[in-house]
């Protein structure tokens, strides 16, 4: 259990570490409340996608395993889709054009592949749900610095949500902009930061503590991050 | 998904050894074929559920867009009722079918609600709704849809303009031709009325001379647009008015 969120949060990051779903991030991320949006939105998929594949997982013949993840996941997201815009309509219209965009983000088909294929139900929706929070707080961390550099400002939407609030002005009211880092160079500048950032975290662990981390997770180190 | 699965764990699940390929395709194209059943009816049992719900959450999105440029005060009929067609319009720049709303008052016409398309955006077209008062003054306009650049012409849409206590695209509120002439009706870098922002002229443009060329057809077309039954088809303006075929999407000054 302890492993499974550990993995999801940080070791196997779907973001820092796999490099999954690129498209999606890289294009929500303008905004704070964009980036939390669609990182719920997928965590939910990401959970129920899980759920469903591991306890049809004896069902699935090997060979036809892909198409039907397929199908299994694009009809859940379309039943989310449905689902919001009759039943909670503000949100809907906030995430609306997020939510199929999930369909095509190999995060959720990775897991799917890679671990509800093979696990129980109780560890695969905890993988669907860790790696999604780890989904969620790569995703709003660049969120929130591309729109903080880019528009000096935190929360900009949050009105479309929540009515009552407003967004936060951090950097000075006459702050130019940084036009770059709300155009999509910004957000692979921020990625490469954080993915470095990362690294350079994990290899002053390595060296701090050599001897007790190659022992406790030999596999996780050894593996180069980007082939997981 | 390149990684290689232990076979042992991952092969078929009770096809027995023997058996010919033929009868392992049927059985795959089956559970394949059971899967697709159950997953599409799934899908279309939510659908049937929550049709109606869909159906009346996009009403009062449209209504609710509509009161963003149109006060409820103004009209007292059902709008989404009295609503028609309009054909693509050139001096709209429309390219489908749009609908046209009209606001009455105690039956007295009021108001006239309707989309436009500015071709000439920066990044493609914008699209507009708009709102004319009977007595032909432009009551007010909002951008609906546009790919302008995020922090630089998105400005022409006041939840992203950064001015909030006088958003750019309020300068057009309640402007009519007798207040701003037609040959006035521009940004004032083409010597025109209204503001632009520096740096970003194309989108404040853009905007500026579709709701001139939309206000202008609507004051034009105003009586026959009020006179027409409810759900008709309005008649193509540009064979009426002569005006002469112009190919959406290349209409510049």
């Amino acid at each position: 259990m302890n492993d499974i969120s550990k993995n999801g949060l940080w070791q196997q990051n779907a973001i820092l570490v796999q490099l999954l779903g690129l498209c999606p991030v890289l294009a929500i991320s303008t905004t704070l409340v964009n980036a939390v949006s669609l990182g719920l939105a997928t965590i939910l998929v990401m959970l129920l996608a899980n759920l469903a594949i591991a306890s049809l997982r004896t069902l699935i013949p090997y060979e036809i395993r892909i198409p039907v993840f397929v199908l299994i996941i694009a009809a859940l997201v379309t039943v989310v889709d449905l689902s919001l815009n009759a039943f909670l309509h503000d949100l809907y219209v906030m995430l609306g054009i997020f939510i199929p965009l999930i369909v095509t983000n190999c995060i959720v088909l990775a897991r799917v592949e890679a671990f509800a294929a093979k696990n129980g139900l109780a560890a695969a929706t905890l993988d669907g749900a860790m790696m999604g929070v780890g989904f969620l707080w790569v995703i709003a961390l660049i969120g929130g610095l591309r729109e903080l550099i880019g528009q000096g400002t935190l929360f900009s939407g949050i009105e479309m949500i929540f009515p009552s609030l407003t967004h936060i002005q951090l950097l000075p009211a006459d702050y130019p902009g940084f036009l770059v880092m709300m155009l999509p160079p910004g957000a692979f500048f921020t990625l490469g930061l954080l993915i470095a950032g990362r690294n350079w975290l994990t290899a002053r662990t390595k060296q701090r503590l050599p001897n007790q981390h190659m022992e406790a997770a030999p596999s996780a180190e050894k593996t180069p991050p980007v082939a997981a | 998904m390149s990684e290689l699965h232990d076979p042992a764990g991952n092969t078929p699940q009770g096809a027995p050894p023997g058996r010919s390929a033929t009868h392992i395709a049927l059985r795959t194209a089956f559970i394949l074929l059971a899967f697709t059943l159950a997953f599409t009816a799934l899908m279309a049992s939510v659908h049937y559920l929550t049709a109606p719900r869909v159906a009346a959450s996009a009403q009062t999105e449209k209504l609710r867009l509509i009161a963003v440029v149109l006060a409820p005060t103004i009209y007292n009929n059902h709008l989404l009722n009295d609503a028609i067609t309009l054909p693509p319009t050139g001096a709209l720049g429309t390219t489908e079918n749009t609908l046209l709303y009209r606001a009455r008052k105690n039956n007295q016409p009021a108001a006239l609600v309707f989309e436009a398309v500015a071709p000439d955006g920066y990044a493609g077209k914008i699209n507009l709704l708009l709102a004319v008062a009977h007595t032909g003054e432009l009551l007010a306009l909002r951008v609906t849809q546009h790919k302008e650049t995020p922090g630089l012409g998105d400005y022409i849409d006041p939840k992203k303009d950064r001015n909030k206590t006088r958003p750019w695209i309020n300068q057009f509120d309640h402007l009519g031709f007798d207040r701003v002439p037609v040959e006035k009706w521009r940004v004032k870098k083409d010597g025109g009325h209204f503001d632009q922002m520096a740096g970003a002229t194309i989108s404040a443009r853009a905007v500026a001379n579709a709701s001139g060329r939309a206000l202008a057809w609507a004051n034009q077309h105003r009586e026959a647009l009020f006179a027409l039954p409810p759900k008709a088809q309005y008649p193509n303006t540009e064979a009426l008015t002569e005006v002469p075929p112009e190919k959406p999407g290349v209409i510049h000054e």
